[in-house]
């Protein structure tokens, strides 16, 4: 296990996982504030990224088509929110899983009916592109490295918006406790709103990002969101610091993994069994870590206080 | 909580006579194939009452318990594997199989629900969301018995040595008669102690502690009668398709589980059977119309969630001159 390859997965975990987190910061914000569970959160991750497809193709420009994609993304949240979520806030979980795993069914349909079922590719931004030597025999994509800048930027700006402007007070209140929000004279309806529309940007945004590294694909969000739970999960469901180190611990432990699973094994077992063991076990490492972690603290690691 | 739980209040029998007649609707209908009708039709409703086994084996912790299981599908998964691999491996006999099937999926419930019973609500639903993920990654992983591609199994399960399951008849009346038992086996557990336990557990685990019962004990006995039910139902799912695949763990499978109980009526028994039927046969008539189908029925999931309370059995006790507790 050389110390390239070791870097090179790091990064590769550390790129994972700041996009899960640019995911999972919307779903536990709604989730905390709004008591509302929606599986609906990935298929906006795919809209983004089509959207950026799209708009990237008509534009040529990489820049302006993830400019143009992000107020789409949150006119498509909006306009969701407006048609559907906010007849639902009031219902329990199980009406709120149906009607959005009804939304899933819709988009992911919708997506094949617009831009047709082949996969979509996007070629890497030229101002980004090629690679950069990071140290001796470890050359690393230049665009991977933006990807988790960016992510890591977004993180730092969202964390200062909620713990130090008013309105990232109030969304930290109404996770607390909305209904003495409500009664202190806040319209929770509007930030139910905003914090609706503002995640399904964020994750219209991991979307456009990973466009070029991933092929644009129906259903593309749907194993993304079930990553996203087990980060929130394990986070604690509401709060931002726990969803992004949860989202770090998720992204390497996948990653790691399913690199050096197999090898680590092979200290205990022969070549064959090893590598088959390991490709049955890395895939089900996050899900073992989940279980853990809910066992010992059933509310996630960082549970936000009520 | 709105429009959860239908049953709630007093406990009344009032669907057996909705029960019986459709039972008696199956059991006629292969003598309407014999007079000539399509053995197209056959094969599907074969296929609504498999999944009309698994839908009332959720119902029975979803309606009652009120344990929103968003990975059921992996114990229908385990089942079709339990076919797949004993039959790869030369084991034919159907009640070898099934046995292994049943064990198997109540381990595996005993398991998963001992560590998600810890928790409530959401993510009691995400918890066995992610079980059922590490069910299908591991199904996934199986590359002996054809990984992410799924494995053809070459011919139905035996009884006694004896090929009686080939013949199309003979099997609708033994997924018939697993209906059947299944709808029984289910109507009695909740009318026993056990059942009221269960359902006052749904209602206030606090008071239900107070007055000297363990939840978690019951509620851990249904998760594991639920999952091995539905297990059983996987061995008639791989039977009916000769096919065995990950895809039947998928968490769109669970889902789909879900919205049969909620979409005929949870908490009914009888509910998931009409609910598997109205699925299947809406989505079977909209993928004959335009293979957008889901298109129009994501929308239209939407509108019974947002407007049809109790679900189609709701709706027919309504109709009927509701006879309501």
């Amino acid at each position: 296990m050389s110390a390239t390859l070791l870097s090179v997965q790091t990064l590769n975990g550390l790129q994972l996982g700041v996009l899960l987190f640019l995911v999972a910061a919307g779903l536990t914000l709604v989730f905390g504030v709004m008591d509302f569970i929606n599986l609906a959160h990935g298929v906006q991750f795919m809209i983004g990224a089509y959207l950026a497809a799209m708009f990237t193709a008509l534009t040529d420009n990489f820049f302006l088509g993830l400019g143009l994609a992000l107020p789409a993304a949150l006119t498509l949240g909006l306009a969701l929110e407006w048609l559907v979520f906010r007849h639902l806030y009031a219902r329990d979980h199980l009406d709120q899983v149906l009607a959005t795993f009804g939304i899933i069914l819709f988009l992911n349909q919708a997506v094949k009916f617009v831009w047709g079922a082949a996969p979509l590719s996007v070629p890497v931004p030229t101002l980004l592109s090629g690679s950069i030597q990071l140290m001796e025999g470890l050359r690393y994509p230049i665009y991977r490295l933006a990807v988790i800048g960016a992510g890591i930027a977004v993180a730092l700006l969202l964390s200062l918006l909620v713990s130090r402007t008013r309105i990232g007070m109030l969304v930290r209140a109404g996770a607390a406790n909305a209904p003495m929000v409500s009664a202190l004279g806040v319209d929770i309806g509007r930030l139910f709103m905003l914090v609706f529309g503002f995640g399904a940007m964020l994750a219209g945004f991991a979307g456009a990002m990973v466009a070029p590294l991933v092929s644009v694909e129906p259903g593309m969000g749907d194993n993304l969101l079930i990553l996203t739970f087990v980060v929130i999960v394990i986070g604690g469901i509401g709060s931002i610091r726990g969803a992004f180190i949860a989202a770090l611990l998720v992204g390497l432990v996948d990653t790691l993994g399913r690199a050096f699973g197999p090898l680590v094994l092979r200290l205990f077992l022969d070549a064959s069994a090893a590598s088959q063991a390991g490709q049955a076990l890395a895939p089900m490492l996050i899900y073992i870590l989940m279980a853990a972690v809910l066992f010992v603290r059933p509310a996630g690691l960082f549970p936000v206080r009520r | 909580m709105s429009g959860a739980h239908p049953t709630a209040g007093p406990l009344r029998d009032r669907r057996p006579r909705l029960a019986g007649l459709i039972l008696a609707g199956l059991a006629t209908l292969p003598l309407l194939g014999a007079l000539g009708a399509d053995s197209y039709v056959l094969l599907l409703v074969t296929r609504v009452m498999i999944f009309a086994v698994a839908a009332i084996s959720l119902d029975l912790i979803l309606g009652y318990g009120a344990m929103v299981s968003f990975g059921h599908a992996a114990f229908m998964g385990i089942g079709a594997y339990a076919v797949g691999i004993l039959a790869t491996h030369g084991i034919e006999d159907l009640l070898a199989q099934a046995g292994v099937a049943i064990l198997v999926s109540a381990g595996f419930a005993a398991l998963t629900g001992a560590v998600s019973l810890r928790t409530k609500g959401v993510h009691f639903i995400m918890i066995t969301l992610a079980f059922g993920q590490m069910a299908f990654f591991l199904a996934v992983s199986l590359a002996a018995y054809g990984g992410d591609d799924g494995l053809t199994i070459a011919r139905r399960s035996t009884v006694l040595g004896a090929e009686w399951l080939g013949n199309a008849t003979i099997f609708y009346y033994l997924v018939l008669a697993v209906l059947a038992a299944t709808l029984l086996a289910c109507r009695a557990l909740v009318a026993a102690r056990f059942g009221r336990v269960l359902r006052g557990t749904r209602e206030n685990p606090v008071r239900m502690q107070a007055i000297g019962f363990e939840p978690f004990r019951y509620q851990l006995t249904a998760y594991v009668i639920s999952g091995a039910i539905c297990g059983l139902s996987g061995v008639l799912i791989a039977n009916q398709t000769n096919f065995i695949s990950p895809a039947y763990m998928a968490w769109q499978r669970s889902g789909e589980l879900i919205v049969m109980v909620v979409l005929g009526g949870m908490g009914t028994l009888i509910g998931p059977l009409i609910g598997a039927l109205a699925y299947l046969l809406i989505e079977e008539w909209l993928a004959g119309i335009t293979e957008h189908w889901k298109m129009i029925f994501g929308p239209l999931l939407i509108l019974v969630v947002l407007h049809a309370r109790g679900g189609l059995v709701g709706a027919i006790t309504r109709i009927t001159g509701g006879r309501h507790g």
